[in-house]
């Protein structure tokens, strides 16, 4: 159950916004079910008062859409922005990806949001309404006659049972009390694949990887990826917009997509999140940031505005190349 | 006389201003390196995507090789230290996904080191050779 509640939020937004001082609400909005809650731009008070919603299916995140949103907007444009977001928010700033004069920002506190395929993997397909507890969710699906309590902590996005922070580090106005960076395990999964053999490895990448169906949606959220031009849509690249037609596709697409975001990937974890197949590429970006905390020094992108990423930097002294693997001798 | 003993391909990119000058070097000194290591000039081992790394893999490279100017002489200033860090998270990348790390090397050849130039791609074809040949990162469309 998230601690704000939605009223508040609305309540906030419509002031804004018949105030003047921004045009537009960035806001959720209920898709075809509840579950599927997709992010919206408001301009209307009544639009707001009747379809915002804010519950425990809010994952999107909105830093992205400001790129075109501002460009598109003369007034400005009010965003709810959750913890995490608020990384990616800062990161896009420093690659002035936007102008921060026409974004209003609201930091709102989150208590983690719910994997749809886990809670559906819980009680079965067919899910008509979930109600917020204190505990959990209350769930009613077609097939059962009684609402099913689910505890909230087995539902929770992988993401967030891994929260890396619940304090804002960008906003204009904060709604409730200023959270703390959190000690996560993240890396945790990613030193168990590296204590993997390496056929090990390769098999469970090959496993994850075949599943791709390079539908993009992991490049198209990721607050990261803003290229107006991206490599994978020229058609000479040899990894345009299609279907991997063979592993060497998958692999290569994966590779080239978390060495972009190398450096910049705040760990949002949205591509995850959007992933038709499941595919945990959250795994790749976390290698990346594993390894530059160990290489260079932590790093967290996003935390302040201006910061130098690790790969368009260096030291007279850093690792040379041969020297990763040591001390690592899974081979 | 031994037939279709197998040969592994390695692909070396190498930096216009040391390494290529090297295997020059090597060359005059008539110093020996398998002929199996192809040579791809760049004007700077900075120039090296990463996804060229890749891309060699998918053409039929069993192995690739990036050599550079020592740090501390790019003739650029500072290609070579991005390089080192690409390189590094690259190649720490393709291990983390199964791909044996023997296969990718990263190596500091200067002009005058023809020596050196012969002697590490000895070293390297003897390497990748014995790992065989490319599977996990070939792709079958371009098999010869």
């Amino acid at each position: 159950m998230q601690k704000i509640n939605r009223d508040v939020l609305i309540d906030r937004a419509i002031s804004l916004l018949n105030s003047g001082q921004v045009s537009s609400v960035l806001g959720w909005r209920q898709g075809e079910f509840f579950y599927d809650v997709t992010p919206a731009v408001f301009t209307d008070e009544n639009d707001i008062r009747e379809n915002f919603v804010w519950n425990d299916f809010c994952g999107a995140n909105f830093s992205k859409y400001l790129v075109s949103k501002t460009k598109a907007s003369d007034g400005k444009i009010l965003v709810f922005l959750k913890p995490c977001d608020t990384y990616s928010f800062n990161q896009l700033l420093t690659e002035h990806r936007f102008d921060r004069e026409k974004v209003y920002v609201i930091g709102i506190p989150c208590e983690g949001m719910v994997d749809t395929g886990k809670l559906k993997a819980q009680v079965g397909d067919g899910l008509v309404s979930a109600q917020s507890t204190e505990e959990g969710l209350l769930v009613t699906t077609l097939y059962s006659d009684e609402p099913v309590n689910v505890d909230i902590k087995s539902v929770l996005a992988e993401r967030c049972i891994n929260c890396k922070s619940k304090k804002h580090v960008a906003y204009d106005e904060l709604l409730g009390d200023e959270g703390q960076i959190e000690d996560s395990d993240r890396f945790d999964e990613v030193a168990r694949i590296e204590a993997m053999s390496p056929d090990e490895r390769f098999a469970f990448w090959q496993g994850e990887l075949s599943r791709c169906i390079r539908c993009n949606a992991c490049r198209d959220v990721c607050p990261a990826c803003t290229c107006e031009k991206c490599v994978f849509d020229n058609p000479v690249s040899g990894v345009e917009n299609k279907a991997p037609v063979n592993s060497f596709e998958e692999k290569m697409f994966h590779i080239i997509r978390a060495f972009h975001v190398a450096g910049r990937c705040t760990d949002c974890g949205e591509c995850s999140r959007v992933c038709p197949q499941n595919i945990p590429l959250h795994l790749l970006n976390r290698k990346f940031i594993k390894d530059i905390n160990g290489f260079y020094g932590e790093y967290q992108a996003g935390e302040c505005v201006g910061s130098r990423a690790p790969l368009v930097d260096y030291n007279l002294e850093d690792l040379e190349a041969s020297d990763v693997f040591e001390g690592r001798d899974t081979q | 006389m031994q037939v279709n003993k197998y040969r592994p391909l390695i692909v070396a990119f190498c930096c216009n201003w040391c390494s290529y000058a090297g295997a020059d070097l090597a060359g005059n000194n008539r110093l020996n390196y398998p002929a199996d290591v192809k040579i791809i000039r760049v004007p700077c081992s900075c120039r090296v995507n990463p996804s060229f790394v890749l891309r060699a893999f998918q053409r039929g490279a069993d192995g690739v090789i990036i050599c550079g100017c020592h740090p501390g002489d790019c003739h650029y200033t500072s290609g070579n230290y991005y390089t080192r860090r690409r390189m590094a998270l690259l190649f720490s990348m393709l291990d983390y996904l199964g791909i044996e790390r023997e296969r990718t090397r990263l190596e500091w050849v200067s002009a005058a080191e023809g020596a050196k130039f012969a002697a590490t791609m000895n070293d390297f074809a003897e390497q990748v050779a014995a790992l065989g040949e490319n599977k996990r990162l070939e792709d079958l469309r371009c098999k010869r």
